[in-house]
């Protein structure tokens, strides 16, 4: 997934450069004390086995392999400022030293994988871990899911800087459901990966990972029934399940106000949304055609939903007690 | 061979054959030489080949006689540092996923489409296609002069002159120095794995060693600091070299992307360049 020379224009570059920069620069700070307290040898260790860790070819099931990204992996194990410094360090190595990533995309390279790719996976597993029982092998399945959902989101990233300055012109629609859909199977594959290594360091040795250390505190006053996992991932599935599959079989007859629209004739009268540039305009994907085109809308616009209903709740939530999402 | 192996090994010194002719000396990714480009401070060498590289990636798509000209001297460096032509080509295998897509943008890409023997592909996806493919490999051959020409202890003492901030250059030597160490660990975890559930792997057997790997990993690492304490460290890391370049050596080195934005120049100046 690294990017390589001439896909995106020297300006583009640059500006990622310095996004990067900055951000890489605020890691620094955020982690300071607690490099000062270990030391650089155990983040520098760390970057040496999620290099190494990255050629390893674990087996995902159905006679394939997959590989490891690590970002949500080194954000739970050291903390999501180390984790930005550690995969930094991985990447500023592999272009430099294994030409594996371009001299110039480095910054996209640091901007795609060591930040959006470690701050998502570490931010989504904060807001599971806020769903589920206070306990250290929570953090395994909220990994999982932060693993999952950091690799397309680093995908994103990518097609949106791909969208401001790439070389050659590719639809957009179809360079991002490409992107997306492809990610989202690796996505998979890390979230695999992902909980079974980290579910083995939880059970030898839990006081080494950063997010077991760190676990979000339950408040004292009695809290409302919160609902069980079980039910959740029922819900989520059928949710999922409901938006890709059942809605092949949508009926594609106008609905209730065009069809009378239709037969008094104010349909004409109508104008496009402004939001019908939008790539998922009509719930279909622009770019691509056929039943896909839906499904991937109807699952995507599930995505975010969720992902904006967790977001607002959790406001609400760290509303009544103050509840560090990332901690100093 | 694992790609852990594959890694490993290509960071093991390599020992000739009998009889056979003298290998390049090579030091892990290092190739031993005493060439102008060797004996330039790493620093001069980072900003003079990123900056050639930003000049070609500069370049519009079609130009193909600058492209030719830009990746002729960058050919031309290798050829100066002495580097095989053989382990060079070999490095640039890394780039083949890289090299799918270029080969696939011709089919996906927008604009005008002409008749190519069967299939229908853009024109401008040629074009960007094949540019790509040119940037791409100018760029990974950069690097690949970067590496072969310059110790890495000498690379981090030359990002630490371009004021690359001390923690990360601290944490990429720790990381550079132990790399082999936990890559081996890696490879060693896998052969005992191997040798006690014999070849067919599962993921939980192949995680439980990576996973148990890391604990020693950090065990290791907190160990370091221990020594490191023990032996004096203050919280300072002491300063790795010093890679002082004058600045004749700039000059030499910043030649490389000035004589690519000539080239560059003078056909954007002659109307060599097609517009876009």
């Amino acid at each position: 997934m690294h990017i390589p020379d001439g896909f995106l224009d020297v300006p583009t570059c640059v500006a990622t450069g310095v996004v990067a920069a900055g951000v890489v620069g605020v890691a620094l700070r955020r982690s300071e004390r607690e490099i000062a307290e270990t030391g650089p040898a155990l983040p520098g260790l760390t970057a040496a086995f999620v290099f190494a860790a990255q050629m390893v070819n674990f087996p995902v099931g159905a006679g394939t392999s997959g590989h490891l990204l690590g970002g949500a992996l080194a954000a739970v194990l050291v903390g999501p400022w180390t984790a930005t410094l550690v995969l930094t360090s991985v990447l500023v190595v592999q272009g430099l030293l294994f030409a594996d990533g371009g001299l110039t995309a480095l910054g996209a390279n640091i901007m795609d994988m060591a930040v959006v790719g470690v701050l998502v996976g570490y931010l989504v597993t904060r807001l599971v871990l806020q769903v589920l029982p206070t306990r250290p092998r929570s953090v395994v399945p909220a990994a999982a899911v932060g693993a999952l959902v950091s690799v397309p989101a680093a995908a994103l990233t990518f097609t949106a800087m791909y969208a401001v300055g790439g070389t050659v012109d590719v639809p957009l629609g179809q360079l991002a459901a490409a992107m997306i859909g492809w990610h989202v199977v690796i996505g998979v594959g890390e979230a695999l990966i992902t909980a079974s290594v980290l579910g083995v360091v939880v059970a030898t040795r839990p006081d080494l990972v950063y997010l077991v250390r760190h676990l979000p505190e339950r408040a004292q006053s009695p809290v409302p029934a919160r609902i069980g996992t079980r039910p959740l991932v029922i819900a989520s599935g059928v949710t999922l399940g409901v938006a890709g599959l059942v809605s092949l079989a949508a009926s594609a007859s106008p609905d209730g106000l065009e069809a009378i629209g239709q037969t008094l004739g104010f349909a004409g009268a109508a104008t496009d949304s402004g939001a019908a540039g939008s790539p998922l305009a009509d719930y279909a994907v622009h770019g691509l055609t056929g039943p896909m085109s839906g499904s991937l809308a109807g699952v995507i616009g599930v995505l975010v939903t969720v992902g904006v209903g967790l977001g607002v709740a959790a406001l609400a939530h760290s509303r009544r007690r103050p509840v560090a999402l990332i901690s100093q | 061979m694992s790609a852990v192996g594959a890694t490993v090994s290509r960071m093991r010194p390599v020992t000739p054959r009998r009889g056979a002719p003298d290998p390049a000396r090579t030091d892990g990714l290092l190739v031993h030489g005493a060439s102008v480009v060797h004996q330039l401070p790493a620093q001069t060498k980072v900003v003079a080949l990123t900056l050639t590289v930003a000049v070609v990636v500069l370049t519009p798509p079609g130009a193909w006689g600058v492209l030719a000209a830009q990746a002729a001297l960058v050919i031309g460096v290798a050829a100066a540092a002495h580097l095989p032509a053989g382990l060079v080509a070999r490095r640039l295998v890394i780039e083949a996923p890289f090299v799918a897509f270029a080969l696939l943008l011709p089919l996906i890409a927008t604009g005008p489409r002409i008749d190519v023997g069967p299939l229908t592909l853009s024109a401008s996806g040629l074009i960007g296609g094949a540019t790509l493919l040119i940037k791409g490999t100018v760029g990974t051959l950069a690097a690949i002069v970067l590496a072969a020409t310059t110790p890495s202890r000498d690379l981090l003492a030359g990002l630490e002159r371009l004021r690359l901030p001390a923690v990360l250059v601290a944490i990429i030597s720790f990381m550079v120095r132990y790399l082999v160490l936990v890559a081996d660990d890696l490879q060693r975890t896998q052969i005992a794995r191997i040798s006690r559930c014999g070849s067919k792997a599962s993921l939980a057997t192949v995680a439980s060693g990576v996973g148990t790997r890391f604990v020693r990993t950090y065990e290791r690492g907190e160990r370091v600091q221990q020594a490191m304490v023990a032996r004096g460290y203050t919280g300072q890391m002491p300063r790795l070299t010093d890679a002082h370049a004058t600045s004749r050596q700039w000059t030499l080195a910043m030649s490389l992307p000035a004589a690519a934005l000539f080239v560059t120049l003078v056909a954007a100046v002659s109307g060599w360049v097609p517009g876009r």
